[in-house]
């Protein structure tokens, strides 16, 4: 669900074929459109976009009253363990059958959550621990919560699987004829293999993509397959899981090591203005403390780890690891918020490096405005993007809206290097670090974005060396030595790209005296001994001249000796939870991790006897749990990180330990998923009297006017999506005559229905209007589109693919000029899967 | 020794890369006719856009040695769903039609069993267009000569496989020794059979046995494919037997005829007489 993998993932797809051809694995796709995916399935349910809840929200209810989830002891010893089922909830937690739609907690205004009722029941705080732990681990000491209260029966009113019995009770399978418009009988298909295909001798995925993240509920989607599949006892476990494919080649990379704004590498929090983070002290102890009872509790390690890195030697304790000097962020800077603030005239400069706003930006117009207010814009690509010659050729030049005279954007636009240009590592999907080599040089003056980044980082401090700012101190500290060794630039023309694997190791982690490599993240410190720009990859250099993502030996099944999987090469993350609760594999089939009694740990107990038992896995996986951590071990109160975990607490990135059913912290838009309607929708929400989700991030401004709910002057669903045949918004494909030719020019896929209704001949032109935007494209008329009947009401969608713009060899309208700024509450992404539209036959200002 | 192909359509995704995978070694660039002048821009734009599924490329041509068909098989209630792909290309048949009709033994079989044109003794007669069955063969105003898919013949004689196979993602497009192929492609056969679809092997009759050789989910012309198809040599023996038995039966008549009118006029005489 929520991906289009044969189309989009086209690689990784072999795996699912080959499960299918090979083991006699189902394939189910639940998607809007028959795609290329649909065709490789074995089933094929379509629901109407945007209804995603509701099917795994009923999925869930099927299971949780099915015969087979309550009388196979397996769902219950997995979800008494490993989940928060059992755990109890604020009796003050009021959910949305109570308040018909939303959750306890809104504030008055209706635009944000209160979780403190979403908390959990806490038993009474431990005594001081003991301290000795480090300087900022100490402090963490002393504000323990009181463990969660359960109720291992799972029969009290305010645990959680009674909380979500009584949330998904109307998520039945006539709800989803209702909401989703596919028959019961299609529902009960997919709820029941899913069910019948979990357990103790079988594992089921998940895997979706951006069909499911962009969305106003996209979080919420995702945290709806994680609880089904946790409540399915599917993670953790060989075959299981739920997997996101990511957007492009290492996307998982950029967000490990930080691209977006609110995030440090590895998955600490940017300092920000708006905490409680006056002091490196007051970062540690606001974002530590409520998960220090987790893994996390090595946070002030991973912290001081990482300031160390990023400021070397002028980064000490006295001066709070250069915390000060580092940036914060002051606000909502995600993408949309920040093209707006570029409009409004608060952005000066643009760096635009493996992005095309202007055609892959929301409202593509109004960021093409936005760029028209700056001062000066560099674009670094392959070709001239859409981006690059807005100020000359773009849709508002060419209508006379903008004029090439009026912008004073300054435009510098430098040629990148391609990947077999140059060195480096992706991190895929799956987390797994593969290196690339370089295997020839850029052409002329093309550069890799390392080379232009570290490069423009040396200018930079070079113009600061001298200034006696304070607020310079940042620019003037930083650990910026990337200098390749000779060897390693011998074989090429350009000699001064920098090394690749010393922004490696720096990632990986170096004690500072010797500047050695760390082997693992255990030995990591917070006094300033040890320096480590992304926690989560310590291990993949593990000695000098070492590189583990360069690794190549494959085997059978989980490969370790191929690549390296963050964290610690660990394939599958909370594998504890692919055994039992004594250790033992749940069974032969799907046996990974297990405790072996007697096998030696490798320390000694206090009379120097050596330890028995540790966890061990034949097949070579990392473990993701303390390597002597006994199950039947109980954690102590007074303790951080593993110390604090207890033998069955398999989610070890949880301060509870727990996989989470129910999330009382961390989401700000509920803790449980419940359907809203996308915040454009032909339809009333048939489930609550809510309509939308009421925290999602709406921006009512010039240019950005949103559709009513049931606009008769938008009665349409459109979904913007890709084809295999292009990249994204085109820059790596649209140049290319070879792709230029499979797929020519934007078209919308419109339903034979429609097509009747609207007179649209195939291979004709339509024109597609929104409040935003009018664009036309060449019609598709395929059975493989579908009108939904919602309530009793007929929905039309159409399928745009949104590859093209007004450059290249492969031409047309920019079907982002239609879409709105709107997003996701907890991560700011848009609402590009489902929006209202009209449509109609021929060209834009009525030519036919 | 024989090497060749195995295309098993049905795990075929329809992405592609094979085309391009063939263009880019082979160095066949974008089709031509695919492109068009657009006012105030200085390089060729695509305008190739043909509504017919997701196939714009259409044929096979002399730059387009590769072309993956899209068949939208939905019914009205959208209850019967399938989207067919199937990759096509040269078969390399064991009789070869345009090899047949070449009159300066331009195509010639390799030691592998792949039938190659060689540009450099092509004389551009056209002759090898209308042998081939399967409409594989194209001519190019360009070069003035015949071109087809060559099996990557550089490739497999330097132990490589074929560009498609190697690009093909999920496996659908296999590279090897016919023998081996033909035990997959039997393997899979009986395990779709086994579940009740109606698969059938393509090319394992067809012209002597075709080298490239499909696993199609339907009727060969649902893929575009002749169901019994001729080389046209090898209707020789038979074209020959018919020219030469309607030649003598012609003559047997035109004999008769003679006779009779001869007899006729004998008796027309007689009469006269």
């Amino acid at each position: 669900m929520g991906s289009n993998m044969a189309e989009c993932h086209p690689v990784a797809f072999r795996w699912p074929l080959k499960a299918k051809t090979d083991h006699g694995a189902v394939l189910m796709h639940v998607d809007p459109r028959f795609t290329r995916t649909s065709a490789a399935c074995d089933v094929h349910v379509p629901i109407r976009a945007g209804s995603d809840i509701v099917f795994l929200g009923a999925i869930i209810n099927h299971v949780i009253n099915s015969r087979r989830w309550n009388e196979d002891p397996f769902y219950r010893e997995y979800v008494v363990n490993y989940t928060n089922a059992a755990t109890l909830v604020n009796p003050d937690f009021k959910g949305t059958e109570e308040l018909d739609g939303v959750f306890s907690g809104l504030a008055p205004d209706g635009k944000s959550y209160a979780n403190a009722s979403w908390s959990y029941q806490r038993n009474p705080a431990p005594g001081k621990g003991k301290g000795g732990l480090g300087p900022f681990s100490d402090l963490l000491l002393q504000q323990l919560p009181g463990r969660p209260k359960t109720d291992p029966t799972m029969q009290d009113p305010h645990c959680v699987l009674q909380i979500i019995k009584r949330h998904y009770a109307r998520y039945t399978p006539a709800l989803v004829e209702k909401v989703c418009g596919c028959s019961p009988e299609q529902f009960i298909k997919v709820a029941q293999t899913m069910l019948e295909n979990s357990g103790r001798e079988k594992t089921a995925n998940i895997t979706y993509a951006v069909g499911w993240t962009q969305h106003t509920v996209g979080v919420q989607i995702i945290r709806a397959a994680a609880m089904l599949q946790a409540l399915l006892g599917n993670i953790g476990r060989p075959g299981g899981g739920v997997l996101a494919l990511r957007g492009h080649a290492t996307i998982q990379g950029s967000t490990d090591i930080a691209t977006l704004y609110h995030s440090l590498p590895a998955y600490l929090n940017m300092p920000d203005g708006r905490k409680k983070h006056d002091s490196l002290k007051d970062f540690i102890l606001t974002e530590a403390g409520p998960v220090a009872t987790s893994y996390w509790g090595n946070y002030p390690k991973f912290a001081v780890s990482y300031f160390k890195a990023q400021f070397g030697a002028a980064a000490t304790a006295e001066n709070d690891y250069g915390y000060d000097y580092h940036p914060k962020i002051t606000g909502d800077h995600s993408h949309m918020p920040m093209m707006l603030d570029m409009g409004a005239g608060k952005i000066k400069g643009f760096f635009v490096m493996g992005q095309n706003p202007a055609v892959g930006g929301q409202n593509a117009r109004l960021q093409r405005k936005a760029l028209a207010k700056l001062d000066w814009m560099v674009v670094r690509d392959y070709f001239e993007t859409e981006t690059a010659s807005f100020w000359r050729n773009s849709p508002e030049i060419l209508s006379g809206e903008l004029k090439p005279a009026d912008i004073k954007t300054e435009v510098f636009f430098l040629p990148a290097a391609a990947v077999a240009e140059m060195e480096g590592s992706f991190t895929n999907t799956q987390r797994l670090l593969q290196q690339h080599d370089k295997a020839a040089d850029p052409p002329g003056d093309a550069r890799s974005d390392s080379w232009f980044t570290y490069h423009l980082g040396k200018r930079l401090q070079a113009m600061y060396r001298d200034s006696g700012n304070p607020l310079d101190w940042g620019i003037r500290n930083l650990a910026w030595d990337y200098e390749p060794e000779a060897k390693e630039v011998a074989p090429w023309r350009i000699k001064d790209e920098p090394s690749a694997y010393r922004v490696l190791k720096e990632i990986n982690g170096y004690t500072v005296a010797d500047g050695k490599p760390l082997a693992t993240f255990a030995n990591l410190k917070e006094d300033g001994t040890t320096a480590c720009g992304a926690w989560i990859y310590t291990g993949v250099v593990p000695e000098e001249g070492k590189n583990n993502a360069a690794r190549r030996k494959p085997d059978e099944w989980i490969s370790p000796n191929w690549g390296f999987a963050w964290p610690a090469n660990r394939h599958i993350m909370y594998n504890r939870a692919s055994a039992d609760s004594q250790g033992r594999p749940w069974s032969e089939a799907k046996k990974l991790v297990m405790w072996d009694p007697d096998a030696d740990s490798g320390t000694k107990d206090p009379a120097g006897n050596p330890v028995r038992g540790k966890w061990i896995a034949p097949s070579g996986e990392g473990i993701d749990f303390q390597p002597t951590k006994a199950p039947a071990m109980v954690g102590k109160d007074a303790a951080l990180g593993f110390d604090w975990l207890s033998g069955n607490d398999a989610f070890i990135m949880r301060a509870d330990g727990k996989a989470w059913l129910f999330a009382p912290a961390g989401l700000v838009d509920g803790p449980l998923p419940a359907h809203y309607e996308p915040y454009e929708s032909p339809v009333a929400n048939r489930v609550y009297r809510q309509q939308s989700n009421p925290v999602a991030k709406v921006w009512r401004t010039e240019g950005n006017v949103y559709h009513g709910v049931a606009d008769p002057k938008y009665p349409i669903v459109v979904s913007t999506y890709r084809v295999t045949e292009h990249h994204l918004s085109g820059t790596m494909s649209r140049w290319l005559p070879w792709l230029a030719e499979l797929m020519p020019e934007l078209f919308c896929e419109v339903s034979p229905e429609l097509a009747a209704e609207k007179g649209i001949r195939n291979a004709g032109y339509v024109t597609i209007v929104t409040a935003r935007g009018e664009i036309e494209a060449r019609a598709l008329v395929t059975r493989r589109i579908k009108p939904f009947v919602i309530d009793g009401k007929k929905v039309h969608e159409i399928g745009l693919p949104w590859h093209w713009g007004w450059q290249g060899n492969a031409k047309g309208d920019v079907a982002n000029d239609l879409s709105a700024m709107v997003g996701d509450p907890n991560v700011s992404i848009h609402e590009g899967k489902v929006f209202t539209c009209d449509i109609r036959a021929g060209r834009k200002g009525g030519r036919s | 020794m024989a090497k060749g192909m195995f295309v098993d359509t049905t795990i075929c995704t329809g992405c592609k890369a094979c085309q391009v995978a063939c263009k880019q070694w082979n160095g066949l660039s974008a089709e031509p006719a695919h492109f068009g002048k657009r006012p105030g821009v200085p390089y060729p734009v695509a305008d190739n856009f043909t509504g017919d599924s997701y196939d714009n490329t259409g044929t096979l041509s002399a730059t387009d040695w590769r072309h993956v068909r899209f068949i939208e098989q939905i019914d009205e209630s959208r209850r019967e769903k399938r989207w067919l792909f199937s990759s096509d290309s040269c078969k390399h048949c064991s009789d070869a039609g345009c090899l047949n009709a070449c009159p300066t033994k331009a195509i010639v079989r390799t030691d592998l069993g792949n039938v190659v044109v060689q540009q450099e003794t092509c004389i551009g007669c056209k002759f090898c267009i209308p042998s081939c069955p399967y409409g594989v063969i194209s001519f190019s105003e360009e070069t003035g000569t015949a071109h087809k898919c060559t099996l990557c013949n550089d490739r497999i004689h330097n132990g490589l496989g074929t560009a498609c196979a190697k690009a093909c993602p999920t496996g659908s497009i296999r590279f090897g020794e016919l023998a081996d192929l033909k035990k997959r492609a039997d393997a899979r056969l009986a395990q779709l059979k086994g579940k009740g679809e109606k698969a059938r092997i393509y090319g394992y009759e067809e012209a002597d046995g075709l080298k490239v050789f499909y696993l199609f989910a339907d009727r060969p012309k649902v893929y575009g494919q002749p169901e019994d198809p001729v080389v046209p040599q090898r209707r020789l023996v038979l074209c020959s037997l018919v020219t030469i038995l309607t030649a003598l039966g012609v003559g047997a008549a035109a004999l008769v005829n003679f006779r009779e009118r001869l007899n006729g006029r004998d008796e027309e005489e007689s009469h006269e007489s």
